[in-house]
Parts: structure tokens; C-alpha cells; sequence
């Protein structure tokens, strides 16, 4: 765990730390249109590629959180675009069951989003980040009590 | 914080010794990021033995320089930062290859398209690309050594679209010898240019230059031409697509059709009562009918919406008699469904032109006298319904005629774009107007644009004939009379921009140049092939400048005006373009397959058959003797969907193991 976030001692606003899950073929094709189009936007995320919204284990946002995102967003094709066809249903079912464990753990709904944005939407990419660094900004950083948390799972598997 | 040096991922690894090259991209990504600093901060990281920076890291030195350090440090690993991943991880994976290591030893990282370009802040956009290096150092370490899948590719080619663009892609292929299947939903090819009387700047009869090819398409051996046709159904990947084709009901057996027409002549419609599709309503067809006459195959259709034996069954049916031993007419025909297989795909699918009616000041449909550019090509057609003279609905000529530029384009109420050929075919058909006609002709355009070869000459050419063009937005056209002279006209109300004033102009006749639009079904299309669309439902090409007939789908390329407004020429040359690409494909007979599928370590599998339904391909089964699950390699896509899935963590996909991810997600996240 960081034992100080990079932004406190700035002595500025908080700058939170997103961690993107894109799709290879909508919504970092988005991202890559972003940027041909020199769309500006915070710099506050940090984009993993995988093939396919699909590939994203609930595990993958869980090990973000616990090693200091403050936000996590998940990009992938609209329903019925994907690249492998349903692959995004799957996304969607598990994003689900994923936002309510993560309410469990405290976690506030606004810093774990799902997007759909095709490869045409790269003004999408921007407005989504802008509007989720805003969002989790005013939320602060992330507090994430790890130890409870290790508590508690020992007492379940007791 | 200090990077743990005890992870179970650090322990079972190998030495590992990383280079890393971050680009400069002239001042791409110079200008925002300190790059510099990236590549000192990065020597500094574990694993790293060399780190360097340099301007065009894709160059020729560029690539060189990498090649010569694997060789020089012993290097096993490489990150380079430099644009997305793509536009160039291609070009380093071929240098990693070329050093003799394996491609997939390359991680690359994304700090233009993802940083450079997108932010302004330096300071914030070289602690993005520390971040993003640092985790594709991690990342690199665990990457193994992969083989890409070779397949073989089935020299079969489908185009689909028989206008200009699919034609002429479908000649090219078929006289390199491979064998093309060309599918057209209409009962005949030839698309919008068969339309057209004359073709800008040369005045070309479009008919004397289409339908030679045309005939072509219909007689080569190599070209099996399926008119009033879909595809349905697209299975497969480059190189091996598995396509069903539906082929529509004509009504007409096409092997005994010779084209005679006599069964239009006896059918018991005196007279057509349909408005005629090809003709845009201007000329009634009969229930049996030929779609024009120079149409491809010769073969009569028959449409059950008007035909009275589809509607009671009592018809005289005295086409079956004009048939007579022939017997082609088949009032029972079905429609039927063809499956091919081909290696590559053609998609030249077109445009639609513009509705007028969604301008409601232009009274499309209200008033008569108001054309679309279309209608009026086929007024000039000297095939069309007026044998090539240009009359008015009540037969006569007119008198003066306005041309109202930018119907549908360059508008935010409706489409943004240009549509590029509505300046040049408005002057031509202003020209063809005033030779047919002598009537004074005006031309309302917002800004002239004819950029291409004898283009602007020909704009020349019409000012010296006397054509009148007023700068300026035609804002209303009614058919209200202010004075005596305006009686029984059009009158077109304009803001002269040059003049700076607002004009009242009464004319017989209003031409709307209408504006080039996607197909409807644009996105039914592309879901169909699995390609995308940009934002104005263009299909969307790999990429514009490089690679503009190229899609994200190996393997389907586009041509012509589905991809943007195109005109003759332009679509002539991307059919040549993507048939050119269908071909270096198919002569390289093989087709690599990114190795990023999915497999199962069965000894931690435990049979619980989860992952089955999750594939949509079918590539996992399950074997019941061992009660595990398998994949099956060659149907796997890759997706990772299963991967995800398993609650055992037993699936691992290539390149995308769940390690190397956590990997990427803890080094991002490190604070350094």
C-alpha cells in the first residue's frame, strides 16, 4: 500500500489515481481517436489494453483498489458491437455482482464505472474521464481499511 | 516505496535484462512529455540494463539502435514507449525478431495518442509515461516466447456491392485469376453510376464506360454474380470466412430467363402502375418488369406486391404464356439460402442521397417542380423516363432552372460533412440543363469546391457559358407571387452574400443537390462483419492515411463511398486499392494469427464446466472420460472471456495471463 499519496504533499488539489481497463478494439480505439483528434483531458488515468472487456477479471478492479486507485473505469464495445461477439454481456454480469461486493467493502459507487464506448467516440473518452476524475476528486482519496478488511475475511473463513 | 522483491512472480524468474526506448516522435511527444526524464527515470528501475531515447525510434536507426543493444547487452526484454500500440507494435516485434528474439518479448507503451496528445500539463504528463513505463518493465519480465498460428487462406474472395466500386474490384480479383463471388441485394448491378447520363469533368456517357464492365462482371467465368442477394450470416476469421448468402425470390428462374421481356409485354397490366425504383418514381413499371434496360443478368423480376396472381390468385397469368416452353416464370419460388467459403471480404456497400423532406422550406413533395440532383439525372438519362429530355412533371420545358448547393451537407441540422461531389455534379448538370433546354440556370452554393484533376477547369468553363451563381443560402422556396412575374413559379428566397443582400429569384424548375449519406442498414452491415463505423456511420477504415481501405477485421477490406463520399474515380481506385490488399493476402497463402488464445492447465482444472457457455465460438468442450474441460485452439479467438470466468484460475490466456495484468495494475499503482 502507498504510505503517501503522490498529490498530498503538492500542497495542491487532490489528483486521483484512475485505473482504465480498455478493450482493444472500442474503447482504445476511442482512446487512440482522443488523441488524433487532440482532445484534451486530466491525466489522472492510467489505461490497461486487454482484447476484450471480457478478459476482465473481478479480481483485476479488487487488486486495483487494494494498491491504491482511487477509481476504477472499464471501457468496452456497445451492447451488440462486441469484437467476440458477447463478450461484453459477460462484462456486465459481472460488473453487477463486482459493484455490489465493492459496496460492501465501502467502496463508494462513483469510483467503479462501466462505459460502453465504440471506436468512434473518442469526445466520449474524454467527457467519461473528465467526468469520473471530477466525481472522484470530490470524493477524496481512497481510505481503504486493508487490515479490517483481512479481519474480516479470516473470521468468514473461520 | 520499494518494488517487492518477494513476489511469487519475482522468485521463478529467469535473468532478465530489459531495454528500454522512448520516442520523441519529432515533438509529438517531446513537446509534452520530458522524455529524457522518462528514460533516466526508467534506467533507474529493476531489470533494466539499458535505457535510451532517440527521435523517430520507429526509423530505420531507430529500430537499428534496439537491435544492435539486444545484441551488444544481451538484452531479452524490450518496452518501448513511443505512439499506439496499433500503429507500430508490428514494426518493433519484427525488429525483435530480426535480433533474434522472440516478438512477444516486446511491451509497448502508449504515451502519445494516451498522453502527449491528450493532455497540456508536462509535468503531469511525464509522471503518466514514468508510470506507464514502470509497469510495462514489470509487465516485460514474465512476457514468454509465443508462436504465432499459422492458417492457410482460401483464395476466395466475396465482394459485396455491385455498384462502380464492387465491379471493378470484382474484375480485378477475377482477372488475377481468383474465383469472386459478387453479391447485390438489387435485381441488377451497376449501383448509382447506371444512373447517371454523364459523368464530371470529361462528360464521359457513364453508360458507355459502365456497362461494358458491367457485361463483364456477367460473363467471366471466374465471377459468380448473385444479383437480389444478401449476406445474412458471417462466420469465421481471415482467411477462412464462412458466409451465408440469401438469395431472394425473383420469381424468375435465372437459368431460363433469356431476357426476352416478352412476359412484360403480355402481362395483363396494360400499362405500369408502380412507380419505377430505378427511375425514382418519375415512370410507372409493370408488376413483371426489367430494372432498366441495360441491366445485369438480363433477367426479369417479378414483385408479389403488385403482381395479381400473388394478390388473389385469379390472374390470367398470360406471362406464363408469352414464356411459353421456356418456363422460367416460377410463381412458387422460395427464397434460398447458399453457404460459401472465402478468405477475404470486399465490402463496397455505397451511399444513400440525402432526403430533402427533412428541409421543409425547400417543399420537396410539395412542390412538383422541386427535383432532387437524382431525379434530374434521370430526367437526362437518355435510357431514363423522359428519353433524355429535360421536362417538367407537366411535359414542358423550363424556362429557368435554380440549383440549390449543399442540400443535406455542411449543415448541423443535419449532416456536418461535405459531400464532395455535389459542387462538380451540379455543374454538370447545370451545363447538360442549359444545353438541352437554353433555360438560364443559377447555381446557389455556399463555397465552390472542385479540387481534382480538370475540376476547377471545368468551373471555368461553365462561368464562360453564361451560368449564373449567387453566393448564398436559399432560405425558402414558395410558391407565392409578389408581382405579376412571379406567377406560376418557384421563387427562391436568397441572401446574396457578395451582393449583401436578399434576392427574390422565380424560376420554373429547383434542382436539389442532395448530400451523400451512409446506407440505412450502414450499421445492420458492419455489425454483420464485424467492423465499426465512425460517429456519421461511415464505415470506420484501420487507418486514414495508411491504411484507408483496411478495416480492424483481418481480412474485410472497403472501397467506395460506404467508407465517406467518394466520386468516380476515388471509388474506382479504392476498389483497385482493396482488391490489390485481398490479393497480397491471398498470394502469401498463409495468414499469421496473433497467438493471444486461451488454454487450460487441466491438472488445476476442476470440471465444473463454467467457462463452456461462456465462449460464443464453441471452442470449449468438455471431456467427460476425464471430467476437464479443453480448448480448441483453432476455433479460440482470444478474447479472455473464459479466462476471466474460471473460478478455479485454472485458464490462462497467451500474452495476457492474469500475472503479467496484475503486474501492469501494481506498477502503474506504484509510488515511486
Amino acid at each position: 500500500m502507498p504510505d503517501q499519496h503522490p498529490a498530498a504533499s503538492a500542497n495542491s488539489r487532490f489528483e486521483p489515481r484512475i485505473i482504465a481497463f480498455f478493450c482493444n478494439w472500442c474503447t482504445y480505439l476511442a482512446a487512440d481517436l482522443a488523441g488524433t483528434s487532440r482532445m484534451k483531458y486530466a491525466p489522472n488515468t492510467r489505461v490497461i489494453r486487454v482484447m476484450c472487456s471480457g478478459r476482465i477479471d473481478p479480481q483485476f478492479v479488487l487488486d486495483a483498489f487494494a494498491h491504491g486507485a482511487d477509481g476504477v473505469l472499464i471501457g468496452g464495445c456497445h451492447p451488440g458491437d462486441c469484437h467476440y461477439q458477447e463478450g461484453n454481456y459477460k462484462t456486465l454480469r459481472r460488473v453487477h455482482l463486482l459493484k455490489r461486493l465493492l459496496q460492501d467493502m465501502g467502496i463508494e459507487e462513483e469510483r467503479f464505472r462501466l462505459e460502453w464506448i465504440s471506436a468512434a467516440e473518442g469526445d466520449r473518452v474524454r467527457a467519461v474521464i473528465d467526468d469520473m476524475v471530477e466525481k472522484v476528486r470530490a470524493l477524496g482519496p481512497l481510505n481503504l481499511n486493508i487490515a479490517a478488511l483481512e479481519m474480516s475475511a479470516e473470521e468468514v473463513t473461520v | 516505496m520499494p518494488e517487492p522483491t518477494n513476489s511469487p512472480a519475482a522468485e521463478k524468474r529467469e535473468a532478465v535484462r530489459v531495454g528500454i526506448y522512448v520516442c520523441h516522435c519529432g515533438t509529438n511527444i517531446a513537446g509534452t512529455v520530458d522524455v529524457k526524464a522518462v528514460a533516466e527515470y526508467a534506467a533507474g528501475l529493476r531489470d533494466v540494463v539499458v535505457s535510451r531515447e532517440y527521435k523517430y525510434m520507429c526509423s530505420d536507426p531507430g529500430q537499428t539502435l534496439i537491435q544492435q543493444d539486444i545484441s551488444d547487452h544481451k538484452l531479452n526484454r524490450v518496452v518501448v514507449a513511443s505512439c499506439s500500440p496499433l500503429l507500430h507494435e508490428p514494426t518493433f516485434r519484427r525488429a525483435l525478431e530480426r535480433a533474434g528474439i522472440n516478438a512477444f518479448f516486446l511491451q509497448f507503451v502508449n504515451i502519445r495518442e494516451h498522453v502527449s496528445w491528450v493532455h497540456l500539463d508536462k509535468a503531469a504528463s511525464t509522471a503518466k509515461a514514468k508510470d506507464l513505463v514502470r509497469a510495462a518493465v514489470r509487465r516485460v519480465a514474465l512476457h514468454k516466447p509465443l508462436q504465432r498460428r499459422q492458417v492457410p487462406i482460401d483464395p476466395r474472395v466475396l465482394v459485396v456491392g455491385g455498384g462502380i466500386a464492387g465491379i471493378h474490384a470484382s474484375l480485378t480479383l477475377a482477372e488475377a485469376g481468383k474465383q469472386v463471388f459478387l453479391v447485390e441485394r438489387e435485381p441488377t448491378i451497376g449501383g448509382h453510376m447506371a444512373m447517371f447520363d454523364k459523368t464530371f469533368p470529361t462528360l464521359d456517357c457513364a453508360a458507355c464506360i459502365l456497362t461494358p464492365k458491367m457485361t463483364a462482371v456477367g460473363s467471366h467465368p471466374r465471377i459468380k454474380l448473385w444479383t437480389y442477394s444478401e449476406v445474412v450470416k458471417v462466420e469465421g476469421y481471415v482467411g477462412n470466412y464462412k458466409v451465408t448468402v440469401k438469395h431472394k425470390p425473383r420469381y424468375v428462374i435465372d437459368d431460363l430467363c433469356i431476357g426476352c421481356q416478352e412476359c412484360i409485354a403480355a402481362c395483363v397490366f396494360k400499362e405500369g402502375k408502380t412507380p419505377d425504383e430505378f427511375n425514382l418514381g418519375l415512370s410507372k413499371r409493370k408488376p413483371v418488369y426489367m430494372p432498366f434496360p441495360q441491366a445485369v443478368p438480363q433477367k426479369v423480376v417479378i414483385d408479389p406486391q403488385t403482381c395479381i396472381e400473388f394478390k388473389s390468385g385469379k390472374c390470367k397469368k398470360t406471362c406464363i404464356e408469352a414464356c411459353g416452353d421456356r418456363h422460367a416464370i416460377d410463381f412458387k419460388q422460395q427464397e434460398t439460402f447458399e453457404e460459401i467459403e472465402v478468405g477475404t471480404i470486399i465490402l463496397a456497400t455505397g451511399f444513400k442521397t440525402f432526403d430533402p423532406r427533412r428541409y421543409t422550406d425547400y417543399g420537396y413533395g410539395r412542390h412538383p417542380n422541386v427535383y432532387t440532383s437524382l431525379e434530374v439525372e434521370r430526367l437526362i438519362n437518355a435510357s431514363g423516363p423522359t428519353g433524355g429530355e429535360v421536362v417538367m412533371r407537366d411535359g414542358n420545358k423550363p424556362k429557368s432552372v435554380g440549383i440549390i448547393h449543399c442540400v443535406g451537407s455542411r449543415d448541423r441540422n443535419t449532416n456536418r460533412w461535405c459531400s464532395k461531389v455535389c459542387c462538380m455534379y451540379s455543374l454538370k448538370l447545370a451545363h447538360l440543363v442549359k444545353e438541352r433546354t437554353g433555360a438560364e440556370v443559377f447555381n446557389f452554393y455556399l463555397d465552390m469546391r472542385t479540387p481534382g484533376k480538370g475540376y476547377e477547369e471545368f468551373y471555368d468553363r461553365l462561368l464562360d457559358e453564361g451560368v449564373h451563381f449567387v453566393r448564398g443560402l436559399v432560405f425558402e422556396i414558395s410558391d407565392f407571387a409578389a408581382h405579376p412575374s412571379e406567377e406560376g413559379k418557384l421563387v427562391l428566397r436568397v441572401e446574396d452574400t457578395l451582393g449583401g443582400f436578399v434576392r427574390r429569384i422565380p424560376v420554373d424548375m429547383v434542382i436539389l443537390a442532395v448530400g451523400l449519406e451512409p446506407q440505412a442498414n450502414a450499421q445492420d452491415v458492419r455489425r454483420l462483419f464485424n467492423i465499426s463505423c465512425a460517429s456519421e456511420g461511415w464505415f470506420l477504415e484501420r487507418h486514414p492515411k495508411l491504411a484507408p481501405v483496411s478495416t480492424f477485421t483481418e481480412g474485410v477490406f472497403i472501397a467506395g463511398a460506404c467508407q465517406g463520399p467518394k466520386d468516380i474515380p476515388e471509388s474506382v481506385a479504392q476498389a483497385g486499392a482493396a482488391a490489390a490488399e485481398a490479393l497480397a493476402l491471398i498470394d502469401k497463402q498463409v495468414v499469421e494469427l496473433e497467438p493471444y488464445t486461451a488454454s487450460i492447465r487441466e491438472e488445476e482444472c476442476s470440471g465444473c464446466k463454467s467457462c463452456v457457455p461462456l465462449c460464443p465460438y464453441g471452442a470449449i468442450s468438455f471431456l467427460v472420460d476425464k471430467k476437464k474441460a479443453a480448448i480448441n485452439e483453432v476455433l479460440c479467438k482470444g478474447c479472455g472471456t473464459c479466462v476471466a470466468g474460471c473460478p478455479s484460475g485454472s485458464i490462462t490466456q497467451n500474452f495476457f495471463e492474469d500475472e503479467e495484468i496484475f503486474e501492469e495494475i501494481e506498477g502503474v499503482l506504484t509510488y515511486a
